[in-house]
């Protein structure tokens, strides 16, 4: 099959700076003029695939290309696909190329989308793969900074919980070490911290300013973003290791105290205890609103990838 | 300590003392026909000792299964007992099907048929990443 040139999206490195603020800007004047956007994608199929279980994304997905006009078709887990009859992954993607004009794909192994962009023939987004990169996810949070906080520099960022294996922590690093004057305050237990080829590679390539601690309270005063995360029970092969780490952080009202009154406070959600449910009428508790523009800002990718003017 | 000359063949010379065997593991010497001679702790001007293969047949090599063990090593080709060809090593930019990943969350791990491939990202401190899932490159995992 002859392969034709197409743009993907698997780490949000493929996208410069310039790109990132265009699709900020679609997706800010998206927000504000719905209808103009409404039949940009008719005729336009976008293809699902979810080999791991997702709700927020997928739907986000959905939703985005419906809300442009497209229709869209899919699997949710792996067992309702041909993967459970033994079928590989490049098989798979180099079929569905054939029945959609794009593809956002979330896959349990990390490095899975290279796989899937050397077969597919239509645009491939990373909708997730294993603990590794998570894409829209980091545009849903810069588009989510920019709204809260008005800029994209200047920022600094404490990022709390799992390190190691949070792949959102991972992409938002890497897009926003790339922007002038940003500190980020690492803070994870031992276990969970952030691996070394991120802190070597990344912040220290880019001469970013960074703390490592595992008190949550230690800079919170200082904090201009507060970007909670999960413990995924997924990406722990002890059952042990989990149950001891998964509730070592817990943000509730009283740790916001000496928090500043501008505070952004984020999450990638599905949250389970790590923000107590005291916090959500917080007016700095941004999370839900981080949740909503995540369909917004697939609504500029999608567009942008398809090459819908 | 004599061992014949070889008529076709290779000698890879100036191999670190110690890592003959490794090369030799990894190159699969053992499963060949041919003669081959494996010298360690030979005198050496440079580095007063150093290790030595002798292969007496010119099979396929995977230079870069050598340079990735020992880039200082050097290669001699020899045709009719006399070294045509000397060929210096350098560090390799891309491993492919030289180790396996061992991340047992890459996609390597369950896909078939996928080569194993690593890039070289840090030449000063000899830093490979895997090229799916960007894991560091252990020491450990020659496999092939």
């Amino acid at each position: 099959m002859v392969k034709r040139k197409v743009r993907n999206l698997v780490d949000i490195r493929d996208l410069s700076i310039e790109e990132i603020d265009e699709l900020i800007k679609v997706a800010n004047d998206i927000i504000n003029h719905k209808e103009k956007y409404s039949h940009k994608c008719d005729g336009k199929i976008l293809a699902t695939l979810f080999f791991e279980p997702s709700t927020r994304t997928r739907l986000s997905f959905e939703s985005a290309m419906l809300r442009l006009g497209g229709k869209v078709l899919g699997f949710s887990e792996a067992s309702s696909s041909s993967t459970a009859k033994g079928e590989t992954l490049a098989d798979t993607v180099c079929v569905v190329s054939g029945y959609a004009d794009i593809i956002a794909m979330r896959h349990p192994k990390e490095g899975s989308p290279m796989v899937a962009i050397k077969k597919a023939s239509v645009p491939i987004i990373n909708a997730g793969d294993g603990g590794h990169n998570h894409p829209t996810q980091t545009l849903t949070d810069l588009l989510t900074i920019k709204r809260e906080k008005n800029r994209l520099n200047n920022l600094t960022i404490g990022l709390c919980g799992d390190l190691k294996f949070g792949r959102t922590i991972h992409s938002l690093i890497a897009a926003m070490s790339r922007y002038d004057n940003i500190k980020f305050i690492l803070i994870s237990p031992n276990e969970l911290k952030l691996p070394d080829y991120i802190i070597h590679e990344i912040l220290e390539k880019n001469n970013v300013s960074y703390v490592e601690t595992d008190n949550m309270l230690e800079y919170m005063n200082e904090l201009d973003i507060l970007y909670m995360t999960r413990v995924q029970k997924e990406r722990f092969f002890n059952e042990e290791d989990y149950l001891r780490l998964k509730d070592y952080y817990i943000l509730d009202k009283n740790k916001l105290i000496k928090a500043k009154k501008d505070l952004c406070i984020m999450h990638p959600l599905p949250r389970v205890n790590e923000i107590s449910t005291d916090v959500d009428d917080d007016k700095r508790a941004k999370y839900f609103e981080q949740a909503y523009n995540g369909v917004y800002i697939r609504m500029a990718l999608i567009l942008k990838l398809l090459e819908v003017e | 300590m004599n061992i014949d000359t070889i008529k076709d063949g290779y000698v890879i010379d100036h191999i670190t003392a110690g890592n003959a065997i490794k090369i030799y593991q990894m190159l699969s010497l053992d499963k060949l026909d041919c003669q081959v001679a494996l010298i360690t702790n030979a005198k050496s001007k440079k580095t007063i000792i150093k290790d030595i293969i002798k292969i007496g047949s010119l099979i396929d090599i995977n230079l870069d299964k050598i340079a990735f063990i020992n880039p200082e090593a050097t290669v001699n080709i020899v045709k009719n007992e006399k070294i045509i060809e000397k060929k210096k090593l350098e560090i390799p930019k891309h491993l492919i099907n030289v180790c396996k990943c061992n991340n047992p969350r890459c996609i390597t791990s369950t896909e078939r048929n996928l080569d194993q491939i690593f890039n070289l990202v840090d030449h000063k401190n000899k830093i490979y990443r895997c090229y799916y899932c960007e894991s560091t490159l252990e020491k450990e995992q020659f496999i092939f």
